[in-house]
């Protein structure tokens, strides 16, 4: 495929998945996935549920690691380190240094609004409180939340509303400067406003950082994603370049997810 | 309509009958504690008598049998904070740890094994780990240091909180298992690794029911009689001293019962007077760590 190549050639590749499979003990959950992300831009991946779409996100983040008898085979090759991330010989820990997950539902840690967004650097063994607060509010003014919460931060952050949550989230996953944030329908728990400022969000971090998002809504897909995927009973059925997908689609079964006649 | 409510008087009827049926349920509790906390303090009184408050704070001997009586209450409240001080100080990092463990690192099988297992050490008699403190403890530690007298707070407490460590673990576990993997994966996610997690995500989240535990802990050492009555010796001295023996509240009340008193002697009524003590104190802790849990929902 030229396309491919382009992009390879371009160096412009941020991460290549060849022929991935995953396994839940015996189910097979990805069937020879092949798959090109490129670097700052947004992929959403689309399909109906339980079509493995959360299984190739949280493997990305090695998620399964957490969880016995989950298997990986093939690979997700991540650029410019050339680096393996589903080989077992690679520390899931440096994976998740470089590949941040935001989940469906907010889930701050029950500590203060900075302590929240600090987290990921003290972690890392930061002691400098200078770079941790710039870090913490620089990170709060790329999700918008700095000016709601610049007044409260050593308040609890389960004291935030639910959209001011997930965008708390995304300020931690955002702070460690990870290469790619990967997202798992983070906004299926929200409100339409909140929705709108996530989107919004999510269209201007590609300027900085590559996005892999999961959502189940079309129009979603369609507003923040450059490349969607689709995905169906494991497998991939189509990619390409979203106004593509979704004016014309290659594949009849595509077709019929996105104009909403499925089965 | 097909599906019509049934008869609004018999519904409201039912919910009031429950809501009583709670409520008094929940006023008995509260009867009961009264109830006790009054028998104790009415007989407690009747002590005042004959006994000024300025001997019972002031004194630093507690002797109310000897013909030469002191009535400090003192050196029963050191030998009481000591041994406490001391099972605590095992009770509460070993049963976190092993809470931690349990609930974040175990395999489950694991899991399943260890837990009935330390939970059975809760179902020892305290008579048999007052002779483990006194028999075995003492002696042992002794080879170590020769000094150390063979009733003694030290070994008292040590074994104590041996037998605390179930409360601590068992409970705080329940708490940590409680915090949803949620939370534990937002952190993993970020590149934290499992230490990190459990201790600065997972034992923070589950901090409100880890101090239930610890009140317990608290509670249990106070209160508890066999062990100090047995290990610690029954001579009440004002001491902060670990090596040395001591008396504690509970083994006061054990000693002074198992003579023949007259129902009006000041040795009876001193009984109520130390219960009345024990009991305030035990409230006392249960209030602080009340309060202790309140500050830290407040903060997070
Ligand atoms: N822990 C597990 N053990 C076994 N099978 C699993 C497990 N988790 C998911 N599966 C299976 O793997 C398949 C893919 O699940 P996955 O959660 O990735 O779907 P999804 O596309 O994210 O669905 P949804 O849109 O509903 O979130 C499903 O058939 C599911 O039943
Ligand atoms: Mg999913």
């Amino acid at each position: 495929m030229e396309n491919e190549n382009a992009i390879v050639n371009n160096k412009e590749l941020r991460l290549e998945v060849k022929n991935f499979n995953f396994y839940y003990g015996q189910v097979h959950a990805l069937k020879n996935i092949d798959l090109l992300i490129e670097r700052n831009k947004a992929v959403a991946l689309i399909g109906p549920s339980g079509c493995g779409k959360s299984t190739l996100l949280r493997s990305m983040n090695r998620m399964h690691d957490l969880y016995p008898g989950n298997r990986y085979e093939g690979e997700m090759i991540l650029y410019p380190e050339k680096l393996n991330i589903v080989s077992p010989k690679v520390d899931p820990l440096e994976v998740r240094m470089k590949i941040s997950m935001v989940f469906q539902k907010p889930n701050p840690f029950p500590k203060t609004i900075f302590e929240n967004v600090a987290y990921g650097l003290k972690i890392r063994g930061i002691k400098d409180k200078d770079l941790i607060a710039q870090k913490v509010q620089k990170s709060l003014e790329n999700v918008g939340l700095w000016n709601e919460v610049k007044n409260r931060l050593n308040q609890s952050a389960l004291g935030l509303s639910g959209g001011q949550q997930q965008r708390l989230c995304i300020a931690r996953a955002l702070a460690t400067d990870p290469e790619i944030i990967v997202f798992d329908e983070p906004t299926s728990a929200l409100d339409p406003i909140a929705t709108a400022k996530i989107e919004e969000l999510v269209n201007v971090l590609k300027k900085e950082v590559t996005i892999v998002i999961v959502t189940h809504n079309m129009q979603q897909a369609a507003r923040v994603s450059d490349y969607t995927a689709f995905m169906y009973m494991g497998e991939l059925i189509e990619f390409g370049e979203t106004k593509n997908i979704f004016t014309r689609p290659s594949k009849k079964l595509t077709e019929e997810y996105i104009t909403g006649h499925f089965g | 309509m097909l599906l019509r409510p049934k008869s609004r008087t018999i519904r409201n009827l039912k919910e009031f009958l429950i809501e009583k049926i709670l409520f008094t349920t929940a006023f008995l509790a509260v009867v009961i504690t009264v109830g006790i906390a009054l028998t104790l303090f009415t007989e407690a009184l009747p002590f005042f008598k004959s006994v000024t408050l300025k001997q019972f704070f002031g004194d630093k001997q507690w002797s109310p049998l000897f013909s030469d009586p002191h009535y400090g209450i003192w050196p029963l409240v050191t030998g009481t904070i000591v041994t406490t001080v001391i099972a605590l100080c095992i009770a509460v990092p070993i049963g976190t740890i092993m809470a931690i463990f349990l609930s974040e690192y175990a395999h489950p099988k694991v899991r399943e094994v260890i837990k009935p297992l330390l939970e059975l050490l809760a179902a020892i008699p305290t008579v048999v780990y007052g002779y483990f403190a006194l028999l075995f403890v003492t002696p042992l530690m002794q080879k170590f240091y020769p000094e150390l007298s063979g009733f003694n707070m030290l070994g008292a407490g040590v074994v104590m909180g041996v037998m605390i460590i179930p409360y601590v673990s068992s409970l705080s576990e329940d708490a940590m298992r409680a915090v949803p993997m949620a939370l534990r994966e937002g952190s993993l996610a970020i590149g934290a690794t499992k230490l990190q997690t459990s201790t600065q995500v997972v034992f923070p989240s589950a901090f409100s029911g880890i101090t239930s535990a610890y009140i317990l802990a608290i509670s249990r050492a106070i209160g508890e009689t066999m062990v100090v009555t047995i290990a610690a010796g029954m001579q009440p001295d004002f001491t902060l001293n670990p090596i040395r023996p001591a008396e504690t509240m509970t083994a006061y009340i054990v000693q002074v019962s198992m003579g023949d008193l007259p129902h009006d002697s000041i040795g009876y009524k001193s009984i109520f007077v130390v219960g009345a003590c024990l009991f305030l104190m035990t409230l006392f802790f249960n209030i602080l760590g009340q309060l202790a849990r309140k500050k830290f929902w407040k903060a997070y």
